[in-house]
């Protein structure tokens, strides 16, 4: 992740993650994990007539892991369920470089990651916490 | 040794001289000496080796089987047949498992270190899983010191097979596996030597350590990938049953039965990879065109020097012994606050090599109570310089990272 700005979007979520707590009144919890890199998070929503009210994860891992959690929270928090599915599937596109630049701009800050479609030794990083959403509300 | 000379031998460092290649314990250079011996087997010798009752395979069968002498010599085997060739040191473990595992019983013990690489452990612990086996583990220090307290506690009367590494692939450290397989045999056990990484950095000699079994990798050590070694005592290998049946490990084969050929063809079914094989031959040759000795003593010196700059790095804490010299070449580390991921990105940008993850043994890391570390492995042909601009790109990670200093 050469590009300075991004880079900075993605150290300031990582070191003052908003998200990063438990979340008390959760009713959805999955745990997720890169077994070949060891990042591992927990990913826990608060979901009510499937509208996502609250969400929070905590674990371990890389910058881009723990930003990445950070960014999608931010996003889905107040979407419905199926609002949040479509995101993931235009982060996932993002990922594979196949996104459309107004698919980009939806993910809001989330964007900042495109560059890791570059960086085959990240993608797992990126969208581990998208996977576990996906799989939390698809379940 | 003239470190300039010696690299351009090896044609990737040649053509990347801003390349800083420290990742050698996951695989090293290989000199063009090893690259064209592969090369002229195919362009002179290529023949199915072993069968064929025309010239060119026996050709290919002599270059096969003077490969295995050359392995023999290397690690002073009492005999060629002794050598079995296979992919890498993984799959001897795992030969070894399937066929010791044959002869064992439920409630038999297996003893094995805290320590070892996935390939060392895992082929014994689903093979305790098949067979009702007990595992008894051996636990090091934080240091990685294995002790002959904690193996004698881990070897006792039922224990069949004690597997350990002679150098650890994370922290450096070599066991006294010439004591340790003393104890084994106390006990009646066999002792089961994963050299992967000790193979290629010292003179192993498998009779003065007096091991049963020795693992080992071509590409860890200039061959090519693909070629591995599994070193058996004939009088074990004899008895043994065959991990893969098929071609060309057969005597005599009938509808309802077969036998096995003699060592060491019976461990080796189908087409084998006289190509490689002839590869790795050439990388022992180099070995002996630079010295072992010089190779050792220059290792040691970049040690010495790898660990003093690591050292000097803000916020990095080295893993295992706070001596160099125990290190053998291999420096784990974490830099507070920055995963081990974002460090390599960060060296990569800056044409720095390393390895970053849990290197396959993630119960040693479970011991050490880190998730993952950064990993700098040394081979001979690095320089000073090299390791000066590892140094110098890990003191700026934190910044680059969002820290403030």
């Amino acid at each position: 992740m050469q590009n300075s700005f991004y880079r900075e979007i993605v150290n300031d979520h990582n070191l003052r993650p908003t998200h990063k707590h438990e979340l008390k009144n959760a009713n959805l919890t999955l745990r997720g994990v890169n077994p070949s890199c060891g990042d591992d998070i927990c990913l826990s929503l608060f979901v009510k007539d499937g509208v996502i009210g609250d969400g929070a994860f905590t674990g371990d891992g890389c910058a881009i892991s723990q930003a990445s959690a950070d960014m999608m929270l931010d996003l889905v928090i107040g979407k419905s369920e199926e609002e949040a599915v479509s995101l993931a599937e235009a982060f996932f596109r993002m990922i594979k470089g196949e996104a459309r630049p107004d698919e980009i701009e939806m993910l809001e800050e989330a964007g900042a990651l495109s560059d890791v479609s570059h960086m085959p030794a990240r993608v797992k990083c990126a969208v581990l916490s998208w996977h576990t959403l996906k799989n939390l509300i698809e379940k | 040794m003239n470190t300039e000379q010696v690299r351009n031998d090896f044609p990737l460092l040649a053509a990347n001289p801003h390349l800083a290649y420290l990742d050698n314990g996951a695989t090293t250079q290989k000199p063009a000496a090893v690259i064209r011996a592969v090369e002229d087997f195919y362009e002179k010798a290529n023949a199915n080796p072993l069968r064929g009752l025309y010239d060119l395979s026996q050709e290919a069968t002599e270059r096969y089987e003077e490969a295995r002498e050359a392995v023999r010599g290397f690690i002073n085997a009492a005999a060629a047949k002794e050598i079995i060739f296979t992919r890498n040191a993984t799959e001897s473990l795992n030969l070894l498992a399937y066929s010791l595992g044959e002869d064992l019983r439920e409630g038999d013990e297996i003893a094995l270190t805290v320590m070892e690489h996935h390939s060392n452990l895992i082929p014994w612990q689903q093979l305790a899983k098949r067979k009702g086996l007990r595992l008894n583990w051996i636990s090091c220090g934080r240091c990685g010191v294995i002790t002959e307290e904690a193996v004698r506690a881990a070897v006792t009367d039922r224990t069949k097979i004690v597997a350990m590494t002679q150098m650890s692939n994370v922290l450096g450290t070599v066991n006294d596996v010439k004591t340790f397989a003393a104890i084994a045999h106390e006990k009646g056990a066999l002792f089961v030597c994963d050299g992967a990484q000790s193979v290629p950095h010292m003179p192993v000699d498998v009779r003065a350590l007096g091991v049963d079994f020795l693992a080992f990798s071509g590409h860890k050590m200039l061959g090519p990938m693909g070629i591995g070694v599994l070193y058996g005592r004939e009088e074990l290998l004899s008895k043994m049953q065959p991990f893969l049946f098929g071609g060309e490990m057969i005597e005599y084969v009938t509808r309802e039965d077969a036998t096995w050929a003699e060592l060491p063809h019976k461990f080796e079914a189908g087409t084998v990879n006289a190509a490689d094989a002839a590869g790795l031959k050439a990388a022992i040759e180099c070995y002996g065109r630079y010295g072992f000795h010089e190779i050792v003593k220059r290792e040691e010196e970049l040690g010495e020097y790898a660990f003093s700059v690591l050292k000097s790095v803000p916020h990095l804490t080295i893993l295992g012994a706070d001596e160099a010299a125990a290190h053998h070449g291999i420096f784990s580390f974490v830099l507070e606050g920055v995963h081990p991921h974002d460090i390599a990105e960060i060296l990569n940008a800056d044409g720095v090599c390393i390895r970053a993850g849990h290197h396959c043994a993630q119960v040693l890391m479970k011991t050490l109570g880190v998730p993952s570390t950064v990993r700098a492995s040394l081979s001979f042909y690095n320089t000073e310089e090299e390791i000066d601009r590892l140094g110098e790109s890990l003191r700026t990670v934190r910044r680059r990272m969002g820290y403030a200093e």
